[in-house]
Formats: C-alpha cells, sequence, structure tokens
C-alpha cells in the first residue's frame, strides 16, 4: 500500500494551525520511547522539559529573555528569505552589532548621565547593516553567492571580537583577560520588571514582530518581496529591482541581528567577550522557518525554541539527562514541525485502486 | 547476674545507638545535601570540563552526597540563569568551572546569602563566593626541565588557546624551566583561538615540528599534538588529565587537574557550616596538580624530575625568582627577587627564550 | 625549506584537506541533483564516532569505515525523507539535521571518550615510500586519502562522462523537464543525497581514525561548514574543489608557520585569511555570469513534486 502525496487547490486554512500540533503530539510520543529507553520517567521527564520552565514568573520571563534575540533575527531573515536572498550569515552580523555597540559604550565610558544605551541602538543596527551591506555588494555587483558570502564573513566578524578582546579593547583592570570592561548602568538597557531579566530588548523584540507584520500584510514592500519570491520574472517584469530587494533583504537582516547583538551586550551580557556568539544567528534561521517566514509565526517559533534550550537545562538539573539529549530532542522537534507543514498545501491519501 | 547482664546489654545497645546514630544522622543529611557543577563544555571533551566532572563523582562517592551538573553552558547571557536554577533547587553549594561564569556567578550569589559559590580561574570574591584555580604552572615547569633533558636540539614547540596570564604564566614557567638546564633552549608558540579543536591543535603541532621543534608541549585540552608528536617518533607532554593511552611510548608525563580533592573539602565544608569564603590556588604540595607518570626517559632524567617536583613541594624551589628577562631582554623579576602571586596572576610578557610574538 | 620539511608540511597539508575533500565531494554530486544539505557537520560528527566506535570494538578499521559511511548516510537518509518526499525545506531541515547529529553523536559516543584507537595503516612499499622528497607523499598515505582522489576522479567520470551522471545533472537543472522526459527526479536525489551523507561520513572517519585518532565530542569543530563553503568556491566543478580543498588546508597549516615566524600580525587577522581569501576567489569566480550559469544547478535547494 502506497500513500500518494496530493497538492491541495489552496492552503488549508485548518492545517495551518493544526500542523504545528501535530508535529508537537509526534514529538512528546517519540521522545517518550526516548525517555523510555533511557530508563527516565517519561511522562515525568516531559513536564520537566515543556512545562516547569513556564510555571513561575522567572522562568516565564526567562523564557521571553532567551526568545528576543532569536525572534528579533528570526523576523529580520524571514523577511529576506520571502526574497530568496540567503543571508546565512545572520551570526556575523550579530556580533557586528554587538561590536559598534560596544565602541560606543566604551567611547562614553566616563559619561554616567546621559542613557548611552539610547546612543548603542544605532550603533548596533549599524554595525548589523555594515556587516550585511558586504555581502549585499559582493551579489549585486560581483554576482557572488550571498550564503557563501555571509557565512564566511561570521568567522570573520568572530575573528574581529576576538582581536578586539585580546588588544584594544582588553578591560585594563581585568588581569588581561580577554573581555572588555563591565558596561556602566548608563550603558546599559534598563531592566522594566524587577525580579526577571525582561530589558528592553525584550520589548524591541516585541516591537519589531508588529512593524514587520505591518510591513508584510498592509504594504508594498511585503507585497513586492512575496512576488520576488515566489515568481522571480513576475517581479522583473513588475519592475521590481531584484538589485534593491538584495540590498534591502541585507540590510534589514543585518541591521535586526546586530540590534539583538546591541541588546545582549547591553542587557544580560554586560560586556564583550569572546562567547557572546553561541548560534542566535543560525538558530534564528530555523525560527524563522517555523515561523512559516512570518513575523508573528517567528514570534512563536522563537518562543519554542527558547522553551526546549530551558526545558534541557531543566532536564540536566532535575533528571540528570546529558545535554545530547536536548540536542536530539531539538531536532526531532523540528524534524516533525517541518515534515507536518506538507499537510498545508498538500494532503495525503491512499490511491484510487485501478481495476487491471 | 541477669541484671548485669540485662544493663549489659543496655549499656552496649545505649553505645551502639550514640555510634549509629549520629553516623545516620550525618548519612541522611549527606543524601541531601545537593552539590550543584556548571561546565563550559561537554564532559565528553576528555580535557577541562571532564576533569572537573571527574572531581565531581570523587566527591560524591567521598561524601555520599549527591550532586548535578548542567554541561555546555554559554558564557553569556545563559549562565546566570542556570546558576540561578540551581541556586533555587535547593543545592547548597554551586561550583561554576569557567571564567566567563564570574560576573553571573557573584550576580546569583547576592540574591542566594546562604548558597555557597565556587568560581574557578576568577578573581571576584563575595562572603559566599569563593575562588579556586590550580598552580598549573608548577608543572610546566618540571616539564621545562624534563624537556632541556630530552630535546636534542633544544627547541620545544608549545601550543597556547588564548594569550591569557594563566597561558602565558605556564610558557614562561616552562622555559624558565628548560634555561635551569640548557640556558640555550627555545620554546616556539603559536595561539590557535580555542581552547578546544583536536584538528588545529594537530595541525599546530606539526608546523612547530617541521620549524624545528623536536619535542611538544601544549597549553589546549586534547591528545591530539601528543598524537603527532609520537606518530613522528618524537616526545611529548600530556595536558589535564593522563593522555597516557593515547602515547604510550610519546608521553613523558602530563600535569593532570585534580579537583577531587578540592570537591570533597569544599562540599563538606559546606555541609558542616564550616565554609569560609577563600581564594585558594594550590597546586602540587595539596595534589591538586598531580604529574602522570614519569615515563619514555632515563633513569637519571626521571630522578631530576622527581627532585624537581620535591623541591616544589617543599617550596625550596620558588619559579618566578630572578633574575628574569623579558623577551626583549629588559629585566622582569630582578635579582634576588621573587614574583608574588599577583603579579604571576597578571602576568602579561614572555620570558626570554620564548620565540614568537605575544598576540596583540 | 629543505627536503625533509617540504615533505612534512605537504604531509600536513594533506591531512588538512582529506577531510574537507571527502565530505566536499559528496556534497557537490547532492548539490548537482538539485539538493541543498546543509546537515554536513552533523553527519561528519556521525560519521566520526561510528567509525571510530565500530573500528574499536570490531579492531577491522575497514569495517568501521564501511559502518561510518552507512552512518552519514542513514542520516542524509532522513533528511532526504523530509525534503525530498515530505517536501520540507532543506535549509531549515539541514540545519536541524547539524543540531540533531551534535546530539546524536554525542550520546553515542559517551563510553568512548578517552579511548584511544589504532591510526589507520598507511600504505608502505618497499624503495617507493622511502623515495626522497616525494616517496611518502606519494607512497606513504592511508586509504581514506587515496579513496579522496578516486572518489573525486570517480566523480568527475560520473557527472561529465556517463549517461546517470547526465541524468543527474539534468534533473538539478531543471526536474520538471527531467521528469517530463520520464527520469525518476526523486529516485535520483535520494541516491545523491545518500551519497553525500555516506562521503560526509568518511571525512568524519578520517578525523576520528587518522587525523586525530580519538573520539571527543564536537570534534569537527566547523570542518561540516567549510565543506559546504567550498563546493560554492568551486563553483560545482570537481577538479576546482581539489584546488579548494588543498588551498584551504594549505592556508590552514601556514597560518602557524606565518605566525611563528613573528612578523608582529595579530594571530586572528591569519586566522582570517581562508575566509577571505574564499570570498575572494569566489568574487572573481562569479563574476563571469555565464560560466556560474554554465556550472550551478538551477533548480539548487528548490523542492520537487510531480504535480507541482
Amino acid at each position: 500500500m502506497r500513500l500518494e502525496i496530493i497538492p491541495r487547490g489552496a492552503r488549508s486554512q485548518v492545517w495551518t494551525y493544526a500542523s504545528p500540533l501535530l508535529a508537537i503530539a509526534l514529538t512528546l510520543a517519540t521522545t517518550l520511547i526516548i525517555f523510555l529507553l533511557l530508563g527516565k520517567e517519561p511522562l515525568e521527564a516531559l513536564r520537566v522539559m515543556w512545562i516547569d520552565p513556564l510555571l513561575t514568573k522567572r522562568g516565564f520571563s526567562e523564557l521571553f529573555v532567551k526568545a528576543a534575540p532569536l525572534i528579533m533575527i528570526g523576523v529580520g531573515l524571514s523577511l529576506g528569505f520571502r526574497a530568496n536572498i540567503w543571508n546565512i550569515g545572520a551570526e556575523g552580523q550579530y556580533v557586528m552589532g554587538a561590536i559598534f555597540a560596544t565602541g560606543v559604550a566604551l567611547y562614553f565610558y566616563d559619561v554616567e548621565s546621559f542613557p548611552i544605551w539610547l546612543l548603542m541602538i544605532p550603533a548596533g543596527i549599524l554595525g548589523g547593516m555594515f556587516w550585511g551591506a558586504i555581502p549585499a555588494l559582493l551579489k549585486t555587483r560581483f554576482n557572488a553567492s550571498e550564503i557563501l558570502t555571509s557565512l564566511m564573513l561570521t568567522y570573520v566578524a568572530k575573528l574581529v571580537l576576538l582581536y578586539l578582546v585580546v588588544g584594544p579593547w582588553k578591560d585594563p583592570d581585568g588581569y588581561g583577560f580577554p573581555q572588555s570592561r563591565l558596561l556602566t548602568s548608563a550603558a546599559s538597557s534598563p531592566h522594566l520588571i524587577p525580579g526577571t531579566r525582561i530589558h528592553v530588548g525584550v520589548v524591541a523584540a516585541l516591537i519589531v514582530v508588529a512593524i514587520g507584520w505591518f510591513l508584510l500584510s498592509k504594504s508594498l514592500l511585503g507585497f513586492k518581496l512575496k512576488v520576488a519570491g515566489q515568481a522571480p520574472r513576475a517581479a522583473a517584469y513588475a519592475g521590481f529591482s531584484t538589485k534593491s530587494l538584495t540590498w534591502l533583504s541585507l540590510l534589514v537582516g543585518g541591521g535586526l541581528a546586530g540590534l539583538a547583538g546591541m541588546f545582549e551586550i547591553a542587557g544580560p551580557i554586560g560586556q564583550l567577550t569572546p562567547a557572546l556568539p553561541t548560534g542566535y544567528g543560525f538558530t534564528a534561521i530555523i525560527v524563522a522557518f517555523l515561523g512559516r517566514l512570518h513575523p508573528v509565526g517567528v514570534l512563536f517559533g522563537g518562543l519554542v525554541l527558547a522553551l526546549s534550550y530551558l526545558g534541557g537545562e531543566k532536564a540536566q538539573i532535575a533528571l540528570g539527562l546529558p545535554a545530547a539529549v536536548t540536542m536530539i530532542n531539538q531536532g526531532i522537534l523540528l524534524f516533525y514541525l517541518l515534515a507536518c507543514d506538507l499537510l498545508i498545501r498538500y494532503r495525503i491519501s491512499l490511491p484510487t485502486r485501478k481495476v487491471a | 547476674m541477669s541484671i548485669k547482664r540485662r544493663t549489659f546489654i543496655q549499656a552496649a545497645g545505649a553505645g551502639l545507638a550514640a555510634g549509629t546514630l549520629p553516623l545516620l544522622g550525618r548519612k541522611a543529611r549527606a543524601a541531601d545535601f545537593k552539590a550543584g557543577y556548571i561546565y563550559v563544555g561537554p564532559i565528553g571533551d576528555f580535557g577541562w570540563s571532564y576533569q572537573h566532572d571527574q572531581g565531581r563523582l570523587a566527591a560524591d562517592k567521598a561524601l555520599g552526597t549527591t550532586s548535578t551538573y548542567v554541561e555546555k553552558v554559554p558564557e553569556g547571557a545563559d549562565a546566570e540563569r542556570v546558576i540561578r536554577e540551581l541556586a533555587d533547587t535547593g543545592h547548597g553549594i554551586i561550583f561554576t568551572t569557567s571564567f566567563g561564569f564570574m560576573d553571573a556567578t557573584l550576580k546569583v550569589a547576592r540574591d542566594y546569602p546562604d548558597v555557597k559559590f565556587e568560581h574557578a580561574t576568577g578573581y571576584k570574591r563575595a562572603d559566599n563566593v569563593a575562588t579556586y584555580n590550580i598552580r598549573f604552572y608548577e608543572g610546566r615547569y618540571i616539564q621545562g626541565v624534563i624537556a632541556a633533558k630530552m630535546s636534542k636540539a633544544g627547541v620545544v614547540g608549545y601550543i597556547g588557546s588564548i594569550p591569557i596570564p594563566e597561558v602565558i604564566m605556564g610558557m614562561n614557567a616552562f622555559i624558565l624551566g628548560m634555561r635551569s638546564i640548557n640556558p640555550q633552549a627555545k620554546l616556539k608558540q603559536v595561539f590557535i583561538n580555542s581552547w578546544y579543536d583536536p584538528g588545529k591543535e594537530a595541525d599546530a603541532a606539526k608546523a612547530l615540528l617541521d620549524q624545528g621543534a623536536d619535542l611538544m608541549a601544549q597549553h589546549t585540552d586534547s591528545p591530539a599534538p601528543l598524537q603527532v608528536a609520537a606518530d613522528r617518533g618524537l616526545k611529548g607532554f600530556g595536558q589535564a588529565s593522563d593522555m597516557i593511552k593515547f602515547a604510550p611510548n610519546a608521553q613523558l608525563t602530563s600535569s593532570i587537574d585534580h579537583w577531587d580533592g578540592y570537591y570533597t573539602e569544599r562540599v563538606k565544608a559546606a555541609m558542616d557550616g564550616t565554609w569560609k569564603s577563600e581564594d585558594v590556588w594550590k597546586g602540587l604540595d595539596t595534589g591538586m596538580l598531580k604529574m602522570a607518570e614519569y615515563a619514555n626517559m632515563p633513569d637519571d632524567v626521571k630522578k631530576l624530575a622527581m627532585d624537581t617536583e620535591e623541591a616544589i613541594k617543599t617550596g625550596k624551589l620558588a619559579i618566578f625568582k630572578g633574575p628574569i628577562n623579558a623577551q626583549d631582554g629588559s629585566v622582569k623579576v630582578a635579582d634576588g627577587t621573587t614574583l608574588g602571586d599577583g603579579d604571576i596572576a597578571g602576568m602579561n610578557w614572555l620570558a626570554e627564550g620564548v620565540e614568537g610574538d605575544l598576540p596583540k | 625549506m629543505d627536503s625533509v620539511v617540504f615533505t612534512s608540511v605537504v604531509l600536513s597539508i594533506i591531512s588538512a584537506s582529506t577531510p574537507l575533500l571527502l565530505a566536499a565531494t559528496g556534497e557537490l554530486v547532492t548539490e548537482k541533483s538539485g539538493v541543498l544539505n546543509l546537515g554536513v557537520e552533523g553527519m561528519m560528527l556521525v560519521g566520526a564516532v561510528v567509525g571510530f566506535a565500530v573500528t574499536l570494538t570490531t579492531g577491522n578499521a575497514f569495517i568501521g569505515i564501511l559502518a561510518a559511511a552507512l552512518g552519514g548516510a542513514l542520516m542524509a537518509l532522513i533528511f532526504s525523507v523530509l525534503t525530498l518526499t515530505l517536501l520540507a525545506n532543506q535549509v531549515a531541515t539541514g540545519l536541524a539535521l547539524t543540531i540533531f547529529g551534535i546530539g546524536l553523536a554525542a550520546m553515542m559516543g559517551a563510553s568512548f571518550v578517552g579511548q584511544p584507537v589504532g591510526k589507520l595503516p598507511a600504505l608502505d612499499l618497499p624503495y617507493l615510500t622511502d623515495l626522497p622528497l616525494i616517496g611518502r607523499i606519494l607512497f606513504g598515505q592511508d586509504g581514506l586519502v587515496y579513496f579522496s582522489f578516486i572518489a573525486l576522479g570517480g566523480t568527475i567520470w560520473f557527472l561529465f562522462h556517463s549517461h546517470a551522471g547526465l541524468v543527474l545533472r539534468a534533473v538539478g537543472d531543471s526536474h520538471d523537464a527531467a521528469h517530463a522526459i520520464g527520469y525518476p527526479v526523486i529516485a535520483i536525489r535520494y541516491g545523491a543525497t545518500l551519497f553525500g551523507g555516506a562521503m560526509s561520513g568518511l571525512g568524519g572517519a578520517y578525523l576520528s581514525l587518522s587525523y586525530t585518532p580519538m573520539w571527543a565530542e564536537d570534534m569537527t569543530a566547523g570542518r561540516g561548514w567549510i565543506a559546504l563553503a567550498l563546493v560554492v568556491f568551486a563553483t560545482w566543478r570537481p577538479l576546482r574543489l581539489l584546488l579548494g580543498a588543498y588551498l584551504f588546508g594549505g592556508i590552514t597549516i601556514l597560518q602557524f608557520h606565518v605566525q611563528t615566524l613573528g612578523l608582529g600580525i595579530p594571530a586572528q587577522m591569519v586566522s582570517m585569511l581562508p575566509y577571505l581569501a574564499t570570498i575572494v576567489v569566489l568574487v572573481v569566480i562569479s563574476t563571469d555570469r555565464s560560466k556560474i550559469r554554465l556550472n550551478a544547478p538551477a533548480c539548487l535547494g528548490r523542492p520537487f513534486h510531480v504535480s507541482g
């Protein structure tokens, strides 16, 4: 017996919402089996991983703190992905944004009366845009694949970071350890809710989602992006320049990644360190797809992935599960989520029997 | 008779009770006491994080306590959350085992005055935050002494990770040990910008050997450089753990990070209520640093190595004792003076005999 | 540089390049069929741990290497089912495969940490291997090094001189046209993707059995990503892949030589060289649009459905 995959005429409204739920159900079933094999109480393990992190005020707030950079970068990337501009170097743009922002913070290190972090916001955006502009230039001017150049520039950005913290920006009172001074309170984005780490960047991420949603559904730009992605030739006929869309995608993607880097530096991290790049730029690519390249979807995608990180830590602490199990579970969750999207545009049916 | 006997039995029973009850009590308490550990790497790195985890297991075994670990915790925004989580879930003492956890540890410690925190390799302390580290450089001095005897060319290849004082003092101790035997000895170094990347470590080792070094030493965590040396019929030193299995005919010795005793002692102190915030920086004398068996060398070199180890242990030999010159020949430690811990901990210059610049 | 040092430097470059060449050759075939699998890093890690574990338990490196190829191929199978049958997005699935692979490899390898394994035996021919200068370079390598060249040669022959290769390229260039002619698009892409996985597995096995004979978590340290970059660097031409892999391996090795010479260049700047060189070469190659179009599979990354 073979199953057939048959395209639906239009996207299924039902499955748009049901497919992630199905994916989560399948993930739970699979992880249940994994926990059984590992000799852990499966229901307890699931509760620890997926529910416990949400039960306290702090846990809940941490979810947003962890998700904020993923969402911010994810929204930027999803705009470009719609236009088939494959910026996979958001990690580097994130680092560059943090570097520019730190530059401003260190330049105004002695200023205490003025909220320096307000100046760091444009600096971070500029840093990310600068790093995104390089692949844009190479793509539009020399036709060089942005997939490769943006990825290569990620390695370069990490090395620039290392150079700065080992050399010129090393904390003079830090016993030679490779990291910048701790940012002053004027250069830190304020905490918004006492007892949590919710900072301005979290709110900024939500604003980014709102603006992204508006641009995509209400503006001509959103329309252009859609057309360019789905029918490049039609876009060309309509007079949309691929060049300007390339620039736009990489500048917006880079700028938002830079902004995310700035808020991590000015918020939870508090200084420039070689440990800054932890893969947010890559994880955000997955987030963008989980969110089906839609800003509101990205919001949920970011929260789900953040929850999987928090749950993984809980599982290590409460159940002694190694970090590897978290990664396996994340992989499985992503596999199911991506696979179940099939049901939105296709239906699966038994083939009609042919009588020979 | 019968009374006497009963009395005896009662007395014995009381004695038994007196003997066992506190014991039972302690056991019950030990099992309730939880220690938390966070690692920057995977425990499967067979290097830094692996050795800390060995220490954790040893402490649990010795004390009957339970413990929790979280591995692969990035040294950024995530560290604070994980440490807080451990503090929140009833861990009486928490070890944060990487330099990058320093400020996160202090931040969380402020909110949990009753929990004891221990931060490895850092320099910021508080009433409930202690710091601890191993004097790794002591082992490197011994390695240098051995190297001077074993290297025909008098040139050693040395792989550095990141140019921080920890690594710099190790290089300097190594060349000082070497030059104490052979004043012409040289140390060729490269920094690979990583603590752990077997392939890169192997590449760097090959480059150093091709540049005329005939012995390998390393301040990175994998056995790869040692394997490269072995592959070429040369010898070298292990790092962090005993790597003799990877190079049975090539490892001369290895500086082993030995956290077992320290973790046992500190967890016990936290349990007993005798814990105090301290700055512990100990080496061979306390067994926090151990040398793997001296192997693959003639007996006279073995004896020299053991004598050197003994002299460091007993304090007869001070490693950073003048005169010590920097690379450019300028005097860094004057004759007759010895460098204090503060100066060692902040070391940012390379000693005479080390080739290759410090990355600026 | 005397001849012994020259030989030794060349040998180091070969071993730094081999894992890249193996994985990149596989990915090139995958991409030529129109499939972009970004999960190379994950497949390499699984190959590394499986190759190591099987070699250690069976004592037979040959079986270990075969198992590594199989492990990589099974990882690629997960990717294929998701992207080819279930039409999931290839970029996202590839990234997810890497996350999954890192976790899976760590899990499987947990009990093998800290255990040694014998290095892959190298060829040793009387007289030939002892030849000065080139003896060890040409006649003293292990099987996987020779295989990396055989696989590359085979790939060139297959892609450009065999009918099957022509079909594979047709599928990558226009799946609709290929389907219309009657070629089994999906089956061919499955085959190409599994081959890519197997080759990544071998690249991983070279790391854990020859380059640095041991297993440790995350030991590929980003080489899967570099293999991916090489395919684009080579503009999908196998011979340029050879050039790219050896250029990259060469710079990796030479940067340490530059560092020890003490030219006062920050180490980080030297480390940037391979990445900057890749960008420069890419720009130079890409400027001629017609050449790119000639080689790049037009359907790369695009899903195919019979009626879609």
